[in-house]
């Protein structure tokens, strides 16, 4: 038996968020420490012509590399993937990333359903995936096929949310597994990688 | 019950089916590019027309022509605008005209052209910068229905104040407004622009070289191919290019991947501007 198995219950993070996701994402990324295992992947909605700013922005406040996914890279461990403006963020079965500028969905380019609904592909029902704060419903639908694939999903508690629609959305469109209030998602999350990917690992 | 990976794996393997079906029997390969987004066009025909899977999709298309040319529309992403990305003709006014300058006659070859506004916008800015005369543009896609509509010419208005921005942005030297025609809820490309356009079927997963070109523009066609057919279509350009040629790609795409990548220098890195190199040894 193989101590590093492939038997870990979770292999991804993906996270969208929207209308003050910038600080949101801030307050959960800061909250991981810098070998955490896991790729983490965001949809933060942004202006079509913004640049890379935000990736800056949140490698300057967090313990892990953070960058612009790249068309055709290969997803890493410990490492933050933000898609890039104006472009929707897809991954393939072989968890790389591809890049499309097809129609905006829930007038969104990046948009977080179609993150969502590609790694499922991807990670099957290994993926914990968690809605922040924003003012639309980009992502419910998505959240809920991941459910029913058989993933975990976190939504951010909607009092905590800088605009609601977005968490209440995915409340609404699918059972969850966890509703959090802002400060506690990073800790949380840390601990749920931990404590399952451990427990698989030693059966 | 099945697991959601066993799922996923019959869907692939529905999917691959599908697109060797549309192969055999009409020609377009699509097996070489990259599935997820591939994928997500047919599961959206597939609701949309109320199909229980993709196998039976595959079924209805081998009968059906026209249910075959909906889904051709469905795979080709035709999203483009004009002056799409305006730092990036910025940067063709400077760094790449004055190289243009030096040759008396000018071959530009615009691959995956879509429905023709990036076409028209080049065709403006090289009238503006004297250079159109001299040109002949060959503005392919592998898409005829995409492709009438590119060599008509007529575009929705309601675009038009964010194609009026990009212009300018863009380094436009005119009022944008003299270039076209506006009718209720369209406007018609001025004629002149396309004197020196020739629209034409061509796909870049299938078909070859059809001539020594100057000037190559693919942009946002590359992000949809797996690598290998990326990489055909990198020597399919470099063969078409002249010594000293010029390739530019979209903003998120590079050849600095492809097994050919040292036969092209950077002109902008930024924009994805290349120069295939004048010298022969590293061919």
């Amino acid at each position: 038996m193989s101590l590093i198995s492939d038997e870990k219950r979770f292999e991804v993070v993906v996270i969208g968020a929207s209308a003050g996701g910038i600080r949101a994402l801030t307050m959960v990324l800061s909250a991981l420490p810098e070998d955490f295992a896991l790729p983490i992947i965001i949809v933060q909605h942004v202006h079509p012509h913004s640049g890379g700013y935000i990736s800056h922005i949140l490698g300057a406040k967090c313990a892990l590399i953070v960058k612009q996914a790249d068309e055709k890279e290969s997803v890493l461990g410990g490492t933050v993937y933000i898609a890039p403006p104006n472009y929707h963020l897809m991954l393939e079965t072989d968890r790389s990333f591809s890049l499309s500028v097809a129609a905006p969905v829930n007038y969104s380019r990046p948009a977080i359903d179609v993150l969502f609904e590609t790694a499922i592909d991807a990670y099957y029902d290994k993926i914990v995936c968690i809605v922040l704060t924003g003012a639309n419903h980009d992502g419910s639908q998505g959240a809920a096929k991941i459910h029913r694939a058989g993933g975990y999903i976190i939504v951010q508690d909607p009092i905590t949310a800088e605009a609601d629609s977005m968490p209440r959305a995915t409340l609404a469109a699918t059972p969850v597994d966890k509703v959090l209030p802002l400060e506690q998602i990073g800790a949380y999350l840390l601990q749920l990688i931990n404590r399952s990917n451990q427990l698989r690992r030693f059966p | 019950m099945m697991s959601t990976a066993e799922e996923v794996e019959n869907q692939q393997i529905e999917l691959q089916l599908l697109l060797q079906a549309i192969y055999l029997k009409y020609g377009y390969d699509f097996r070489s590019y990259a599935k997820a987004s591939v994928k997500r066009r047919i599961l959206h025909r597939m609701n949309t027309d109320h199909f229980p899977n993709i196998s039976a999709m595959q079924h209805r298309l081998l009968e059906d022509v026209s249910f075959f040319e909906t889904l051709l529309l469905d795979l080709s992403i035709n999203v483009t605008e004009m002056f799409r990305d305006p730092t990036f003709y910025l940067a063709l006014r400077k760094e790449v005209i004055p190289l243009l300058r030096n040759y008396p006659f000018l071959k530009i070859w615009h691959a995956g052209c879509s429905s023709g506004e990036e076409v028209y916008s080049m065709a403006i800015l090289l009238k503006e910068e004297g250079l159109y005369d001299r040109a002949q543009i060959y503005a392919t896609d592998m898409n005829q229905v995409i492709l009438k509509k590119a060599r008509d010419g007529i575009f929705s208005i309601n675009r038009l104040k964010s194609y009026t921005m990009n212009y300018q942005r863009a380094g436009g030297q005119e009022s944008f407004s003299d270039y076209y025609t506006a009718h209720y809820d369209h406007v018609v490309m001025d004629k002149a622009l396309k004197e020196n356009i020739l629209f034409s079927d061509h796909n870049l997963a299938t078909d070859g070289v059809f001539g020594e070109m100057h000037l190559i523009i693919c942009r946002n066609v590359l992000i949809y191919f797996n690598r290998d057919l990326q990489d055909r279509v990198f020597r399919l350009f470099a063969e078409s290019l002249t010594l000293g040629g010029i390739m530019c790609l979209g903003s998120k795409e590079s050849v600095r991947l492809s097994n050919i990548s040292t036969i092209f220098d950077d002109i902008s890195k930024e924009e994805k501007i290349y120069r295939k190199s004048l010298s022969l040894d590293k061919a």
